[in-house]
């Protein structure tokens, strides 16, 4: 059972392919980049339409967070934790949006609001898939070589096939007679 | 003695807690020498199934020595026996459990009246499993009270070791009456979702038991890689459409039998109705994820057999009744009837038929099993099935 661990798996140099969550993570890099490049280049018109004339300079520092989150995430080896530094973000970009919502256009307020809502949703759902899928590729890769080998049948494979068919399914388990073939016993 | 115990969502602690001694003349104090983690204690790390109290002992699949019996259990048992300890705690006298439901079991949950006003009727008591199935001190601990012990254990020969038989437990009649549930004929195909230890065992069981092709899906590499080496055929749905293969293995017209071995925390991002069951259950509107029970209602063939041996807990939205009914398919569904199976299994284990230990990855003291939840429930490290020795 060379797999029964007292301690980690050794680690490969090469990244396996991503993933469902970790294409999701990389969607999400390259979103955060776009993004940041606009608050950058775009501060004032962006902030006349969220109520934050005169704040571009705090605008365009959230555009270099999102430009460096963006960067995290697509050169990463564990994307989660730049993922999750998306979610820290989001909630002050909330948080800036409430705090000069009054002065805000509404229509652009609800709108970005709502892209900050839909965008959050997905990053706590990517982050919650790469717990699982990113984890330490080197010591998945091992595993599949180790696991590839072990089996339940003493006997072997081919010789199990079949092996436990004089168990008797009890009447109560049995598929309704209506679904068996209409001629069988 | 030492005992892991929940404190919380994902706090689970290793502490020291009073020693369990007989309550009841039915009663057995077992020296617990393995006990492992059941993919269903993950549901429990995760906080997903209610009514679980700070301070309560975890474990539900435990075996030892028994080191004290109740005069009621006396007939049956003696110290120094080596037992198995079956999850469901049963009877034995029930109207449920004279007909083989043992998980059933009419008299054995202490708090059947808080699981009445949610399930409307009583089931069996289960070992460190929620006050909802009685409240329970569970069995990853140095000692384990079993109540009804005269009924509810399954005796094993010193020849076998315990990571042989320590699955009798749960897992292994689990994945057996998933099987079993399908009632498998020669020409089937047997789908199984899932390739954790429940699901590897659904896939043993179903090519023991004859079927003609047997498959399995998951996306974890290391599980799909097991589910080959005992004669699957892996989908890993990361990579390849779940419908398209399905339809090339089987000449479009589906799997006749499908298990769902995931249960309630299926997986978000896979597709559409998975992400939205995933925003719902994060907005409280609903408490599983059906994804997987979705896809087999689709995928089943016409006539065909679902089978259910993954954990539910509550509230599932958006299931196609409708193709259940227009298909016709059977849906067979509940907790494992532990002992109903297990003289068979342990038969078939001492004649070297099967071997269930191969899931084992991971055999640590009792002390690191705080840390092991984590790592079995995020899958690293190559985690299949954790055995703790207390």
């Amino acid at each position: 059972m060379s797999m029964t661990t007292q301690g980690g798996m050794r680690r490969a140099a090469t990244l396996p392919r991503r993933g469902t969550a970790g294409r999701l993570a990389g969607q999400l890099g390259w979103f955060s980049l776009g993004l940041g490049l606009l608050e950058i280049v775009a501060a004032r018109p962006l902030a006349r339409q969220l109520g934050m004339h005169g704040r571009e300079d705090l605008l365009r520092l959230q555009g270099l967070r999102e430009v460096v989150m963006g960067v995290g995430i697509l050169t990463a080896r564990d994307r989660r934790p730049w993922i999750i530094g998306r979610v820290a973000g989001d909630a002050v970009d909330a948080a800036l949006l409430a705090g000069h919502a009054p002065h805000a256009r509404p229509g652009s307020l609800a709108l970005a609001m709502a892209s900050v809502a839909a965008v959050t949703v997905l990053d706590l759902i990517c982050a919650e898939s790469l717990r699982t899928e990113e984890g330490d590729y080197a010591a998945r890769a091992d595993a599949v070589r180790a696991y590839a080998t072990r089996s339940a049948f003493p006997k072997g494979l081919e010789q199990s096939r079949g092996a436990a068919r004089d168990f008797q399914v009890p009447r109560d388990f049995r598929i309704p007679d209506a679904l068996r073939p209409w001629n069988a016993a | 003695m030492r005992a892991l115990v929940w404190h919380g969502k994902e706090d689970i602690r290793c502490e020291s807690v009073p020693d369990p001694r007989i309550e009841h003349p039915r009663d057995a104090i077992i020296k617990v020498t393995s006990c492992a983690i059941c993919g269903s204690d993950l549901h429990l790390f995760d906080n997903m199934i209610p009514a679980m109290k700070r301070g309560d002992i975890m474990g539900h699949e435990a075996m030892g020595e028994v080191v004290e019996v109740g005069p009621e259990a006396s007939g049956k048992l003696k110290v120094g026996d080596r037992v198995v300890v079956p999850f469901t705690i049963t009877c034995g006298e029930c109207w449920q459990c004279k007909r083989g439901n043992f998980s059933l079991c009419e008299r054995t949950n202490r708090n059947g009246a808080m699981q009445e006003k949610v399930f409307g009727r009583v089931g069996a008591g289960l070992f460190g499993y929620t006050q909802l199935t009685g409240g329970y001190p569970g069995g990853q601990a140095e000692y384990l009270r079993v109540p009804c012990a005269d009924e509810t254990h399954i005796k094993v020969p010193s020849t076998l070791s315990d990571e042989q038989v320590l699955f009798l437990s749960d897992i292994l009649p689990t994945g057996w009456q998933g099987a079993v549930q399908c009632d498998i004929q020669p020409e089937d195909t047997v789908c199984i979702w899932g390739a954790g230890p429940v699901g590897l065992m659904c896939v043993v069981s179903a090519v023991l038991l004859g079927a003609k092709q047997v498959i399995c899906i998951d996306r974890v590499p290391e599980r799909l890689a097991m589910a080959q080496a005992n004669g699957a055929i892996p989908i890993n749905f990361d990579t390849e459409s779940v419908i398209q293969r399905i339809d090339e293995l089987t000449d479009r017209k589906g799997p006749e039998k499908c298990i769902d071995a995931v249960g309630m925390e299926a997986h978000a991002t896979a597709t559409l109705d998975s992400i939205y069951d995933r925003v719902k259950q994060a907005m409280m509107l609903e408490s599983d994820r059906a994804h997987v029970l979705r896809e087999m209602v689709y995928v089943a063939r016409p006539g065909g057999v679902l089978s259910v041996p993954g954990v539910y807990g509550g509230l599932v939205d958006k299931f196609p009744m409708g193709l259940v009914m227009n298909k016709g398919l059977t849906i067979r569904t509940g907790q494992t009837h532990v002992r109903r199976w297990t003289d068979d299994l342990l038969r078939r284990i001492e004649e070297g038929q099967l071997d269930p230990s191969f899931v084992i990855t991971h055999k640590v003291p009792l002390e690191q099993g705080p840390a092991m939840y984590k790592t079995f429930r995020d899958k690293q490290d190559g985690c299949v099935k954790v055995v703790l020795k207390p």
